[in-house]
């Protein structure tokens, strides 16, 4: 039996415009998402903004009742058994919020360490390595208001680990921290599997679901276009080339313009100090560098170059192949 | 139970800005009933009113604050984490009304208390078991309205907002300040379901040497009601929420 097991879910909100015609529109977020993770197995969900990782994860942890499919989580079902489910599971949610901001992060612990019922006479011990395990011992009379973004986020860690569950779910654990802390983050979220436990991780971080995960589902617009191990997922592009071309001020509708070149197989811009960066993918034995400058309408063009592709070419030709 | 209550009121009674409205609400309620009654010459008038502003405050602390407590919860976005742990979430959200009646405490005992400093108010109460657990029973009751409130405040967003909306009616509808005699006939069935009304007879019937008992078994029967319709309602307020994504919702 899987550890988590989803089956064709689907999960479709409902949400309206206009104030006095008022329109209703439903947007699918998530559209028949299938995957299984096995015992003490790192997955991650891979995957940009929007792509429906967070609503998948949700409906795991029971807060989102899936509009169809099921999910089961250690043979438990996440609407009929929500309750059985809740006390397996741990949860980590990036960002700030979640913590009760005018009191420590000792309360904080100390509170759902009493909801998830671990017994009073092991939570203050049960606290003190869980601070140490995520580098927070000697802060935690602080109220977590003054805390760090990274502070914070590795509260929520500590928290979703507080009962010792044996199945985590991390829900872009590293987002918005400095690369010392995330690197950090990323060892504890390694040491978690050491320890047996079975996890999945939603990133938009390519890296990051290379160095952890045993195998990634890339969800793009609320289905899986590829699963695999890292390797497999590279050796999806892995006979590609790609054209970088750094611009000084990209002009509008550029991407556009590349992506219509024959031969092109995803386009993607990045972001680099006061430059762009074009990456372009195309077939290895088709040399398009020309024809991609000669569509760049006259921009300030730095350093060109061309290489093998990456897992996050894999990735960025994965989520592009829709657009 | 009795972490989440101490917890959730040192979160509640932490900010320095509603706590000064917990000074400045007794002080303003024991001044309108002290300004309302002093031309009455019996001293028991001014007790009547001092008690009557005393539950003014309590309420007005209760029902203000029930809003504002589910509310940060969205705001600090600890709602999901609350409803994704896991025990009944009933037994959860009891623990926050009931931290919040606990200020309602505070500010009725506040409340008397300037009466009797600032305006000299006879504060000589008959019966002080009976008013003790008369005080004791509508402080339950009021924490029961609460989380019938809050359970609303659960599916509905904009749900604060009534708390606001009850605050002021109660204190007419209630008796706390003109007795229910004085009130039209239709308004009057409307007073007998909130137990308000009952605890703020038990009150003022022990203090001025009366029979609390029946209104207090009213009161408390009526903080029994709620909290059974509260914990009916919650499932499947939390089913529509959960269906309708509205937890994470600010």
């Amino acid at each position: 039996m899987s550890v988590v097991e989803a089956i064709d879910l689907h999960r479709t909100y409902r949400t309206s415009t206009g104030t006095i015609r008022r329109k209703w529109i439903d947007v699918e977020a998530v559209r028949g998402v299938s995957f299984a993770i096995e015992k003490g197995e790192l997955f991650g969900l891979l995957g940009p903004n929007g792509a429906g990782k967070t609503t998948t994860i949700k409906m795991l942890i029971t807060l989102l009742i899936p509009t169809s499919g099921t999910a089961k989580v250690l043979g438990h079902d996440v609407v009929k058994d929500a309750r059985e489910v809740r006390k397996r599971i741990g949860y980590v949610f990036g960002g700030e919020r979640g913590v009760y901001e005018r009191l420590s992060g000792y309360d904080n612990l100390r509170y759902f360490a009493e909801l998830y019922g671990v017994p009073p006479g092991e939570q203050k011990q049960r606290i003190a390595s869980l601070l140490e395990l995520v580098g927070l011992t000697g802060r935690e009379q602080e109220r977590t208001e003054g805390y760090s973004r990274g502070m914070k986020q590795r509260l929520h860690v500590a928290r979703g680990l507080l009962h010792d569950p044996p199945v985590v779910f991390l829900d872009e654990p590293t987002i918005g921290l400095d690369p010392v802390g995330a690197r950090e983050l990323r060892a504890t979220i390694a040491s978690l599997v050491d320890a047996g436990k079975t996890v999945l991780l939603t990133t938009h971080y390519m890296f990051e679901a290379d160095a952890l995960c045993d195998r990634i589902a890339v969800i793009n617009k609320g289905e899986i276009v590829a699963h695999g191990t890292p390797a497999q997922l590279k050796q999806n592009v892995a006979e590609g080339a790609v054209v970088e071309v750094e611009i000084f001020g990209i002009p509008e509708g550029t991407v556009e313009r590349v992506r219509e070149l024959p031969g092109v197989n995803a386009v993607s811009v990045e972001e680099r100090e006061q430059a762009q960066v074009l990456i372009v993918q195309t077939p290895a034995d088709i040399e398009l560098t020309h024809a991609i400058l000669g569509r760049l309408d006259g921009a300030n063009v730095g350093r060109v170059s061309r290489r093998e592709p990456t897992l996050e070419d894999a990735y960025v030709a994965l989520v592009s192949s829709g657009e | 139970m009795a972490f989440g209550w101490y917890f959730q009121f040192k979160a509640i009674s932490r900010s320095p800005f509603e706590g000064l409205f917990q000074i400045i609400w007794p002080l303003f309620f024991a001044t309108v009933a002290f300004l309302m009654f002093r031309a009455g010459t019996d001293p028991k008038t001014l007790l009547y009113a001092s008690l009557g502003a005393a539950v003014m405050g309590m309420w007005s602390a209760t029902s203000t604050t029930a809003g504002g407590a589910m509310q940060r919860e969205r705001w600090h976005g600890t709602l999901e984490a609350l409803v994704a742990s896991p025990p009944h979430f009933s037994l959860i959200l009891l623990p926050i009304t009931l931290a919040m009646s606990t200020i309602g405490i505070y500010c009725l005992v506040a409340t008397l208390l300037f009466g009797r400093f600032v305006f000299g108010i006879d504060l000589t109460v008959e019966h002080k078991v009976a008013f003790g657990v008369s005080i004791v029973g509508t402080v339950l009751s009021f924490g029961a309205l609460g989380f019938l409130f809050a359970v609303s405040f659960v599916r509905f967003r904009a749900a604060w907002a009534l708390g606001n909306l009850f605050e002021y009616p109660v204190w007419l509808i209630g008796g706390f300040l003109v007795p229910l005699v004085l009130l039209p006939d239709w308004v009057r069935p409307i007073s007998w379901v909130l137990a308000p009304t009952w605890g703020m007879n038990a009150i003022r019937e022990s203090a001025l040497g009366g029979t609390p008992w029946p209104d207090l078994a009213l009161c408390l029967a009526l903080g029994v009601a709620y909290l059974t319709l509260g914990v009916l309602a919650l499932d499947r307020v939390l089913g529509a929420a959960r269906k309708r994504a509205t937890l994470s919702l600010t």
